[in-house]
């Protein structure tokens, strides 16, 4: 197992200096200046503005000094967004946020998924069944922005039941914003549950288990249940990814200061060092959710073995 | 069993509603005065139409005076020296002050200059006298906080973009310090403590509306030397000196409050205690704010405009910002077709203005005939520049074709395409389509093809000088005429098109030098130089003056918008019957 992790922390690495490599060409050619005033200044001045943000020199000598400073920690400090302000210090201090409804997104949208995907196996064929298809068709097509303004307009501005906006109220203002980013995840979860509960229902230790005599809910909990969540956790990854992306445009519906509200911006206004430290960030996040949703499911199923290796 | 049954109705039903009750809602909006906080407002004050919130004329201020607006885009900085943005300089602009400051009327005005400068017979020296005013934490404001901030604005290790941008070529030695000369050589001296001199380059007609731009703000060497890289991080570590002080911003946050300034000294006048601000990028989410009555003020920007132009609590404003087509008369080193004035002239005569601001735009902008804005400048008589040279252009799809067939003959040819360059923006995508629709109805024989480009790849091609036709825009950067004029010097930075005329450049050059003392002169030859430039060469084409429309509530008063440097002043608002 330990020989099996530190080899993923390898790959991890590996594949962080590819995507950080990547997206700083990309980036680098991606039009416009980071100098927001660019189109009043004369060229001697904004030659000026760039050699204080180091900007003026070679690609290869940018790259190899931003990937040094990276081994180190420092993400180096932002052009205009900010200005001057550490990237470090802007992604925690945006990271609160983008985590609670992000986290609060992910339980609510598998807890309720995995519910309705039980509800309607076990009820298979019935409207139930059908409802529960359709809420899952709704999650997964419609994208989480759409939703967003439904619950903001419906939700806050209508019934009053919650902040319209703004992170100023605590928990409130967490409500709207993590029912929206749920909407995936739940749906995913209920389709699958649905699937891998109907075939390990069908399967001959469930029936084994009503031959001895097992009540529904033991059968459905104790047998199905369980095995039915295997299948889940590879999905864990999508899930996170979904969220992610999900949180870029629903934060900025909400106006919550978070990670994704800013990185948008950073684009739009090519701060650099912004893009950099906030996909790198975002990189090693994915990766670190996909090394657990392997390492789990070593451990929920134990016929797959991890070490690899010896064999 | 049955329980889970029941349950999932629940659930079900629970889903279900919130699509039914966005759905049903929407039909409700358009007047969006239904919601219970607009509607208890609205009564108590509706003779205020609002069409200029600067003259809405309120009752009696409240007891509590708060004012809750919201703001499109984080602050970048709010180092007076590198701001570079509207959001900083409408900040600055509340919470600190210059020499001068713009007035309800937009003419600057003595701040934290005790009065008028002494000016020099030549015109190039300023001596100004301080008035006693404090920093927020005590401190007395001193001619040196001014030379201090100045010489930090040029300094290359500051990397201000806009020091320079403002400075160089007009304050003496401004253009070699940016370049890295020694500070001391900078024209500005604290002669002593109250007392500051300022040496100019030439003669500055509208420099003291320049000394009400955050750029001139002073700034305390003591407190910024002691933060050192923490300076204006924080709303804690900056000092102000305006009508309000910044609280509650952590540096990158999205919210962040204006407070009265007890030590400002002029705050007897400002009645407003708190203004909180929240960014709030989506203007539907803003929008819903202002309906909850969360909000007093929101911009409304692309559609919104059109689908909110006839609410009662619509304000307009008209912004000193221009959008015109440049012709570029040599591409890639050849004549392009616009380089003959008949094509210009057709061109720019080819298209409706008025349709395409009240169809295409709606949002209360001006179709322009002109280059200089109108309601921007005017002369010591207060009259309007715009009144010396009325419209110099115009939509005549009959002339246009004459010029037009003129033209084609000149060069000989009998078909022309042209390429439009403009922005990638919705709206600027649905003007740019609708210029294409009538310059290719109303001219035979020509065809205009559409590129549309984000902001930086414009800027670029601008440069190259890749494009035939471009659709651009330009804001001032001080209150005089010059500010758009001197842009199509020959070679001028923001020329870019080869268009040259001597006559016209020599004009500029008048008015900069030997005129620059004689008000009336002056005035005359800017717009001489404009006419030179519209009607008779037809270098460009203006399209439309924008105006800018937001919904304000009844009961917010004085709220006055400014054409350059901070977009708005609250010194003079208050709210006036909000219960």
């Amino acid at each position: 197992m330990a020989r099996y992790i530190g080899k993923r922390i390898i790959y991890m690495v590996i594949t962080l200096a590819l995507i950080a490599t990547f997206t700083f060409f990309l980036m680098k050619i991606l039009p416009g200046s980071p100098i927001a005033s660019a189109d009043k200044l004369s060229p001697e001045q904004r030659a000026v503005v760039e050699a204080r943000y180091g900007l003026d020199r070679p690609l290869p000598v940018q790259y190899f000094d931003y990937m040094f400073g990276l081994l180190q920690g420092d993400l180096g400090v932002s052009i205009n967004q900010f200005k001057g302000a550490d990237v470090t210090d802007v992604i925690l201090s945006r990271m609160g946020p983008s985590a609670q409804i992000g986290f609060q997104g992910m339980v609510l949208g598998t807890v309720l998924g995995i519910l309705l995907g039980m509800v309607a196996a076990l009820r298979q064929n019935t409207w139930v069944d059908y409802s529960s298809t359709v809420v899952a068709i709704i999650g997964i097509s419609i994208p989480s922005f759409v939703f967003a303004s439904m619950l903001q307009y419906s939700l806050g501005l209508k019934l009053g039941w919650f902040p319209v906006a703004l992170w100023k109220d605590g928990f409130m203002s967490s409500v709207l914003p993590s029912i929206a980013l749920a909407m995936f995840p739940l749906a995913t979860a209920a389709r699958f549950i649905r699937t891998e509960m109907i075939e390990v229902l069908g399967s001959d230790y469930i029936t084994l288990a009503k031959a001895k005599g097992a009540s529904g809910a033991e059968i459905a909990f104790k047998h199905a249940f369980r095995n039915a969540l295997i299948p889940l956790i590879t999905v864990l990854g999508p899930m996170a990814v979904a969220i992610l992306t999900g949180s870029l445009v629903v934060e900025q519906i909400f106006a919550i200061p978070g990670i994704g509200e800013q990185f948008v911006k950073s684009i739009m206004v090519s701060d650099f060092s912004i893009i950099m430290g906030t996909t790198i960030f975002f990189s090693v996040f994915l990766i670190l959710v996909i090394l657990i949703v392997d390492i789990l499911y070593g451990i929920i199923d134990p016929r797959i073995r991890l070490s690899g290796g010896k064999g | 069993m049955k329980n889970s049954k029941l349950f999932w109705l629940l659930g079900l039903v629970l889903v279900l509603s919130i699509f039914l009750a966005a759905c049903g809602g929407g039909e409700e909006t358009d007047g969006g005065t239904e919601t219970p906080d607009s509607s208890e407002t609205d009564t108590s004050n509706t003779d205020d139409g609002g069409d200029d919130s600067a003259s809405t004329e309120g009752g009696e201020p409240d007891a509590e005076q708060v004012l809750n607006l919201v703001e499109g885009a984080e602050i970048p900085s709010m180092d007076s020296a590198i701001a570079e943005d509207s959001v900083a300089f409408n900040i600055l602009n509340n919470v600190n002050e210059g020499l001068f400051r713009l007035n309800e009327e937009n003419i600057a005005v003595p701040a934290l200059a005790e009065s008028e400068p002494e000016i020099s017979e030549d015109g190039l020296t300023y001596t100004f006298k301080l008035r006693d005013a404090n920093w927020s934490n005590g401190t007395p404001i001193t001619a040196q906080d001014f030379v201090f901030a100045w010489q930090r604005a040029l300094d290359p290790e500051v990397g201000s973009p806009y020091g320079p941008y403002m400075m160089a070529g007009t304050i003496k030695g401004a253009k070699e310090v940016s370049e890295g000369a020694d500070p001391s050589e900078l024209g500005v001296v604290a002669e002593d403590e109250k007392t500051l001199v300022v040496t100019l380059e030439r003669p500055t007609p509208y420099f003291m509306s320049l000394m009400a731009f955050g750029t001139f703000y002073p700034q305390n060497e003591e407190f910024v030397t002691e933060k050192g890289d923490d300076y204006a991080s924080n709303s804690d570590n900056l000092l102000y000196n305006g009508p309000f002080v910044l609280t509650n911003w952590d540096g990158t946050g999205l919210t962040w409050t204006m407070e009265k300034n007890e030590e400002y000294w002029d705050a007897e006048t400002v009645t407003l205690e708190t203004i909180n601000v929240d960014v709030v990028k989506e203007t539907s989410t803003a929008l819903n704010l202002y309906q909850s009555g969360e909000k007093d003020r929101v911009g409304l920007s692309g559609e919104f405009a059109m689908q909110y132009a006839d609410d009662p609590e619509v304000v307009k404003e008209l912004e000193p910002t221009l959008f015109y087509l440049k012709f570029n008369q040599e591409r890639n080193g050849e004549e392009t077709p616009l380089a003959n004035e008949n094509i210009r002239k057709a061109i720019s005569m080819a298209f409706n203005k008025q349709d395409l601001v009240d169809v295409v735009l709606a949002n209360g902008s001006l179709p322009a005939n002109y280059l200089v804005p109108t309601e921007f400048t005017f002369s010591e008589d207060g009259e309007d520049f715009r009144e010396i040279n009325g419209d110099l252009t115009g939509f005549d799809a009959t002339k246009a074709q004459e010029f037009w067939q003129t033209g084609l003959e000149e060069i000989g040819q009998t078909e022309v395409t042209l390429e439009l360059l403009g922005g990638d923006s919705e709206l600027a995508g649905k003007m740019d389509a609708y210029l294409k629709e009538q310059l290719e109805t109303n001219l035979e024989g020509l065809t205009v093809n559409l590129k549309a480009v984000p902001f930086g790849v414009r800027l670029e091609l601008d440069e190259a000088q890749d494009y035939d036709i471009q659709n651009s825009g330009w804001g001032p950067d001080y209150q005089d005429p010059m500010t758009f004029i001197d842009l199509f010097v020959t070679g001028a930075s923001h020329n870019l098109m080869s268009y040259s005329n001597e006559e016209f450049d020599s004009l500029v050059e008048q008015a900069k030098g030997e005129l620059a003392q004689d008000p009336a002169a002056r005035w005359e030859a800017m717009a001489e130089a404009e006419r030179i430039l519209i009607e008779e060469d037809a270098a460009i084409a203006p399209i439309y003056q924008r105006a800018v429309m937001a919904l304000q509530k009844p009961y917010v008063n004085g709220i006055v918008s400014h054409p350059f440097g901070g977009d708005y002043s609250y010194k003079w608002a208050y709210i006036s019957g909000k219960e």
